[in-house]
């Protein structure tokens, strides 16, 4: 309080700082350094640190990777970083298998996410208005559970024994049960039925805000309903479609407790992978280089298809 | 002043009305203009016929009981406060809302069921529902599109209509990069490129500046003539539905008040609502003293005798009645007018000077104040009533109406 402005005592010193508090500099400052500070510490600091032990080597110490910087001589300051986590990667026809695998599993659970959430957003959006909340609350709904409990729910659900095989030989569908547990259909099962929600939501958003005069023009103008669809309220959404996708795809590729417990030991995701390098193998720098790989595979295309589409937006 | 200014707006009408036989603005022609009058042939088979048309949002009645028969070629402007129910009335015609009751046909068929893609009409959108995806091009060829014209006939139509509306250096433009008068110019583009047999129009020129839109007037006039489309027309713009249409109806809070050419409109209201609505209007109220042959004699507690009105057509003694005058229908003067004329003195307590011509809020002895309006003869220096005066206002029996709604 007490550089208040307009008290007729010159604050020596303060004037300065006390004029720019007042023209909204302080203000502009607390709105803009939370999502900065929160990225840097979040985020920057970790990758930092995963990208620093990822060109270190293992040791049998604590903690057990050398580091980067040592004094050799007792004149030399040495940084010496270690390529051989990354040529390894490259080497052991493994690691590309496991990040190509991951991108399939995930590029088809999302394209599954978008076929079923695309239909669910849309009835949503076109409810009358007072049921749209409640149904939203229902889309939520499975949040309230932790999603571990509910990926170990599949389990009984899927198993041999589970709750769908012995339905569907109750029904006489089948007669012997289907494997579906610990093979690549149930982590579909899983990663769909986990992330469909961040698919459904952001589709909601921008349906429900679309302008339905759009469609009555469409129509006026010699549109049938099945087209206008295709030719408005389709493009229309894309935005909610590339969101909802990358709020599925993302997290999908580098899923590990779905893959872990409902897929088979000849499931291949990268989730896996970098786990059994870190907890069973102890080889942190590899997992570290495992990981920066990952990032960069993942946020590269992202950046290239964002720039892509900023410049579509513009005029020609 | 507010009564001032309003006569402001309104007066150009009158003007209008008074020069209707010599000199006439741009895209005027007479009302019905090389249409004839259809609607006063019995026999004559209108183009769009409403009939009993009703629609109802749960407790609001937007359109009531509507019958209306509009003839081909016509162009048929649908004037009214706002929320009376014209962009209603014109969503029904486009298939876009269900009336409640009542059918309607176009071309004599019956619209009931018929999808708004499959009806011989076209629609602008008072919001212009321009598609936000598609440039200004996209937008116009959709329509083309949709029907599967030949590549190059969509080329030269969209070109047609974006020169229309000169609109042609912004064909690759996004709606959202265009101000509200160019997104209105597309949307009246995008409505009028397939030359469809019905076109509405949902205020299609409110946002353009004067000469565009007397541009734009003419245009419409231009292709409703050459091409023989039939056009309803909603607009605000009482000056635009006089000089453009060949009739006109007056909603009011969902009903028809009245159909007419702009003429009868203007010098025959059937009701207070409409004289009042279009133009200026004095409005006596009063009480049916006499009714003779051809002249009704009306009691009015306003005026310091009995008025008198030209009028064919029964009108109960006894009756409650409001005598209408319009503004450029008096006379004004400082000595009593003499002959078979309806007079009152008064006191001159505004004036509004317009060039052309001036308006005069004259208070009479009861309190009333009426508007007279008087072409400006000769040079204002020499203009002789000047505020405060005392003066005669007076009206011939014929230039008034007596309004029993
Ligand atoms: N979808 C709707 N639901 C409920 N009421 C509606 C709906 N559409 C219109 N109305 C009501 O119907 C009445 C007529 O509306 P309409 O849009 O036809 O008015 P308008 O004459 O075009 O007015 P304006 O000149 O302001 O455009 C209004 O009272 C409006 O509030
Ligand atoms: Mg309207």
């Amino acid at each position: 309080m007490n550089g208040r402005p307009g008290n007729g005592r010159p604050a020596n010193g303060w004037t300065g700082a006390v004029r720019w508090v007042v023209a909204g500099g302080l203000g502009r400052l607390l709105v803009v350094l939370p999502p900065y500070a929160w990225l840097t510490l979040f985020f920057l600091v970790p990758f930092v640190i995963v990208l620093k032990i990822s060109f270190a080597e293992m040791v049998s110490a604590i903690p057990p990777y050398t580091p980067l910087v040592a004094w050799v001589e007792d004149v030399y300051l040495q940084l010496r970083l270690n390529m051989a986590n990354y040529i390894f990667l490259l080497d052991d026809g493994l690691y590309l298998t496991a990040y190509l695998n991951s991108i399939k599993i995930a590029a088809i659970a999302t394209a599954l996410c978008l076929l079923l959430g695309y239909p669910m957003a849309y009835a949503i959006a076109r409810a009358p208005e007072a049921r749209r909340n409640g149904l939203l609350l229902l889309i939520m709904l499975p949040f309230w559970t932790s999603f571990l409990i509910r990926v170990y729910a599949w389990i009984g659900i899927l198993k041999d024994e589970g709750l769908l095989n012995n339905f569907l030989i109750a029904i006489g569908v089948i007669d012997q049960p289907l494997a579906i547990l610990h093979t690549d259909w149930a982590v579909y099962i899983g990663l769909v039925y986990s992330y469909l929600p961040f698919m459904v939501l952001p589709l909601y958003a921008t349906l429900e805000k679309m302008d339905l005069t759009l469609l009555e023009a469409a129509a006026d103008l010699g549109c049938r309903p099945l087209r206008a669809f295709l030719l408005v309220t389709l493009p229309l959404s894309m935005p909610g479609i590339v969101a909802g996708s990358m709020l599925v795809f993302i997290p999908s590729v580098g899923e590990f407790v779905i893959p872990d417990l409902l897929g088979g030991p000849d499931t291949l995701m990268i989730g896996k992978v970098l786990w059994v390098e870190f907890f069973t193998n102890r080889d942190w720098p590899l997992a570290s280089a495992v990981a920066v790989a990952m990032l960069v595979l993942l946020v590269a295309p992202i950046l290239v298809f964002q720039r892509h589409r900023q410049n579509a937006e513009e005029p020609e | 002043m507010d009564a001032v200014q309003d006569s402001v707006l309104n007066r150009a009408i009158g003007v209008f009305i008074m020069v209707d036989t010599q000199t006439v603005p741009a895209p005027a022609r007479a009302p019905g203009g090389s249409l004839g009058q259809p609607w006063k042939d019995p026999k004559a088979v209108p183009f769009i016929k409403l009939e009993g048309v009703s629609k109802s949002y749960g407790d609001i009645l937007a359109v009531n009981r509507v019958d209306l028969s509009i003839h081909k070629g016509e162009l048929f402007a649908l004037l009214g406060a706002s929320g009376c129910g014209k962009s209603t009335l014109l969503r029904i015609l486009a298939g876009l809302e269900v009336p409640t009751e009542g059918r309607v046909f176009i071309d004599g068929v019956d619209m009931a069921g018929m999808p708004p893609y499959r009806r011989p009409t076209n629609m602008m959108f008072q919001s212009y529902a321009l598609f936000p995806h598609m440039t200004v091009e996209q937008n116009i060829a959709f329509g083309l599109k949709q029907e599967q014209a030949p590549r190059a006939r969509i080329v030269e139509r969209v070109a047609a209509v974006l020169d229309l509306v000169q609109m042609g250096a912004f064909a690759r433009r996004k709606p959202h990069q265009l101000s509200g008068g160019q997104r209105q110019r597309v949307a009246l583009a995008r409505s009028l490129v397939k030359e469809p047999k019905v076109l509405l129009l949902d205020e299609p020129l409110g946002a353009l500046d004067k000469k565009l839109r007397e541009q734009t007037q003419f245009e419409l006039v231009n292709i409703q003539e050459r091409v023989g489309v039939t056009f309803v027309v909603v607009t605000h713009d009482q000056e635009e539905a006089m000089t453009m249409s060949s009739r006109i109806g007056v909603m009011n809070a969902g009903r028809i008040e009245q159909v007419g050419t702009p003429a009868e409109i203007y010098e025959y209201p059937h009701s207070r609502y409409v004289a009042d609505f279009i133009g200026t209007a004095n409005l006596l109220e009063g009480i049916v003293q006499t009714h003779a042959a051809d002249t009704v004699v009306v009691q009015c507690p306003d005026m310091p005798s009995a008025v008198a009105v030209s009028q064919v057509g029964a009108v109960p003694a006894g009756a409650s009645v409001t005598v209408m005058i319009r503004p450029e229908k008096m006379t004004m003067g400082r000595d009593r007018p003499t002959g078979e004329v309806n007079a009152a003195p008064g006191r001159v307590r505004d004036i509004a000077y317009l060039g052309d011509i001036s308006i005069y809020h004259v208070q009479l002895d009861s309190g009333k104040v009426m508007e007279v309006a008087q072409t400006n003869l000769r040079h204002t220096a020499e203009q002789r009533v000047t505020w405060e005066d005392v003066v005669w206002v007076g009206w011939h029996p014929a230039n008034a109406v007596v309004l029993t709604q």
